[in-house]
């Protein structure tokens, strides 16, 4: 269980005046000094400007400015969210050397909340995989231990919060990418309701599953983040014109009264301690005063197929930006197409290639009908099943993960056998629900395990007062 | 597996990977095309298990909410910064994106 301070208690200290800003993010550069060299969590450690912005923090309170909620607060951004400036890579070398010329909306709205940006995150490329592995920059390495991964795709946010590098950070979840590491990495990361969090500036895998979410030492954390971020943004098309609900008052709220809802037919495969762990939170639930209700889902277990053939078809749509014209690397060559040939062959890792491969070949002339056409409708039936359920429940509790933090290399030269690590994450993106993992006792070699808890579009205020209940009876909450 | 699914499984040849990669404009060399070979066939098999399903009557699913086109004023609004955007670009000359020929070529 994490031991750093609470960006509650940071942005606090800070905004009276108690600590400085600088102090604060000093601190977390010291550790990133003393650890990143092990870890790997950042493509790029934004020292100086974390520095400066930090003493404009402490200038505009010394000023008698109110700065924000976020006053002070040092957090790392996946590398996949545009920074005006400053090099942005989704870890892949068709992206080397490349400066946005915008903030992402969240990174515009984090800055006025008064927030502190550290660095830029690793991941892996494109967001495509669930341990890090896939990074054309080398893999992060699980703060809990060493010799296993973080999970991925946001593998260096989880890791920069469990290593205290920074108090919160930023990751995009597509089909459980904050989930997963989160639940690795022994902190907190919501996947929040699709169009809740603007996607304006999230470099695009695959646009109506991707959402971007908070990572925090604690529930209270995710909860102050995610309204910091949310909202409509009318740049972003897909964003839901509503405002987003309070969660503060949801944290205290308990689950007296609320029926949770167990999967009967989940796919298995989790992992005996997996299982365990998530049996032991619905005691807990129970005890607290909710009420367990058995539930079937039958389309869960047809999730991952529909997953990743909606996901690779969406992604080679999006990928094709890559040509080496407007952004990027080029390889050059006597004409055009032998350029776009050349740069992407080149330019793209092994996964990323193989996901266009597969989503080019599930679009292509003939194939359409028998692949992303049934797959859509897969999404439907989803969608159906998870609506009869909510009919009876509330909220629902899952596995995040089926296993604890893995060995590097275990699972790489299978790619299957690294997909099902997505099984119980993946329904949520489909339909675009909110889910989040929350740290909920330990498996094998003490590492931890993540609990997740999901709930109905713009669901979010029981879905933490759920995630709050496991946490407080995991005596986890921090001051 | 439906008789549609195995035809469409039994097509993934060196061939029918040789044409998707120049689908997708990518390179790839000639293991790549190997392992891709292998590798689609196999996903394809495993793919199988919805193809068992009876989805006549269901309707596909593009999106998690039914969007409408989104439209706003037609007002001008900030744009991004000509020169910066272009300074991002491999090669770019006269406020234009530079690329290699494109016409009178075989290709």
């Amino acid at each position: 269980m994490s031991t750093f301070q609470s960006a509650r208690s940071i942005a606090a200290s800070v905004s009276t005046g108690e600590s400085s800003a600088v102090d604060i993010v000093s601190e977390h550069l010291a550790r990133i000094e003393e650890r990143e060299e092990e870890v790997h969590a950042f493509n790029l450690v934004l020292h100086d400007e974390a520095l400066q912005s930090a003493e404009r923090v402490d200038e505009r309170i010394a000023a008698g400015e109110h700065v924000g909620p976020l006053a002070g607060v040092p957090i790392a951004l996946k590398d996949n969210l545009c920074t005006r400036g400053i090099p942005t890579t989704c870890s892949s070398n068709i992206l080397d050397g490349w400066r946005p010329p915008y903030d992402a909306t969240v990174v515009a709205r984090l800055a006025d909340a008064g927030a502190v940006f550290v660095g830029k995150t690793n991941l892996d490329e494109f967001a495509m995989g669930s341990s890090t592995e896939n990074s054309a920059f080398g893999p992060t390495r699980n703060p809990l231990d060493t010799s296993r991964v973080p999970g991925g795709s946001s593998g260096g946010s989880a890791a920069a919060v469990a290593a205290g590098f920074s108090a919160m950070s930023l990751g995009s979840d597509t089909g459980g990418s904050i989930r997963q590491p989160a639940a690795l990495c022994g902190v907190v990361g919501v996947k929040p309701t699709y169009g809740a969090v603007s996607r304006l500036g999230l470099i695009a895998f695959a646009s109506s599953l991707d959402q971007i979410g908070p990572f925090t030492h604690d529930v209270a954390d995710a909860a102050l983040l995610l309204e910091c971020m949310a909202g409509h943004d009318p740049g972003d098309s897909t964003s839901i014109p509503q405002s987003f609900p309070s969660l503060s008052e949801s944290l205290d709220r308990g689950v007296a009264g609320l029926r949770i809802g167990r999967i009967v037919d989940l796919p298995s495969g989790a992992d005996a301690d997996v299982v365990a762990s998530v049996d032991r939170a619905f005691e807990v639930l129970a005890d607290a005063g909710a009420e367990i209700i058995d539930v079937t889902i039958p389309a869960f277990t047809y999730g991952l197929t529909a997953y990743y053939l909606i996901a690779p078809a969406e992604a080679s749509s999006n990928l094709a930006r890559y040509d080496g014209v407007r952004f990027g690397s080029r390889v050059e060559a006597a004409d055009t197409n032998s350029m776009y040939m050349a740069t992407r062959g080149e330019g793209f890792g092994p996964e990323v290639k193989r996901r266009i491969m597969l989503g080019t070949y599930a679009l292509s002339a003939g194939y359409y009908d028998a692949y992303y056409g049934k797959a859509l409708k897969v999404r439907r039936l989803m969608a159906q099943d998870f609506a009869t359920a909510y009919e009876s429940v509330d909220a629902l509790v899952t596995p995040a993960s089926p296993s604890v933090a893995f060995p590097f290399g275990s699972k790489t030269s299978d790619p299957l056998a690294m997909y099902l690590c997505d099984t119980y994450t993946i329904p949520s993106n489909l339909i675009g629900h909110p889910a989040m993992s929350v740290p909920f006792g330990a498996g094998e070699n003490d590492l931890p395990i993540g609990v997740q808890v999901l709930a109905p579009a713009m669901g979010e205020p029981t879905m933490f007062a759920v995630a709050a209940e496991l946490e407080r009876s995991a005596g986890g909450n921090h001051v | 597996m439906t008789d549609s699914l195995k035809r469409v499984s039994e097509q993934i040849d060196r061939g029918a990977v040789e044409r998707v990669a120049k689908l997708a404009r990518l390179e790839l060399s000639d293991a790549e095309l190997d392992e891709a070979t292998t590798r689609l066939a196999g996903m394809m098999a495993h793919f199988a298990d919805i193809d068992a399903l009876d989805l006549d009557d269901v309707e596909p699913m593009t999106q998690p909410y039914e969007l409408v086109n989104v439209l706003r004023d037609d007002v001008p609004l900030e744009t991004l910064d000509h020169d910066e955007v272009l300074a991002a670009a491999p090669d770019a000359s006269d406020g234009r994106f530079g690329v290699p020929p494109i016409l009178g070529l075989d290709l």
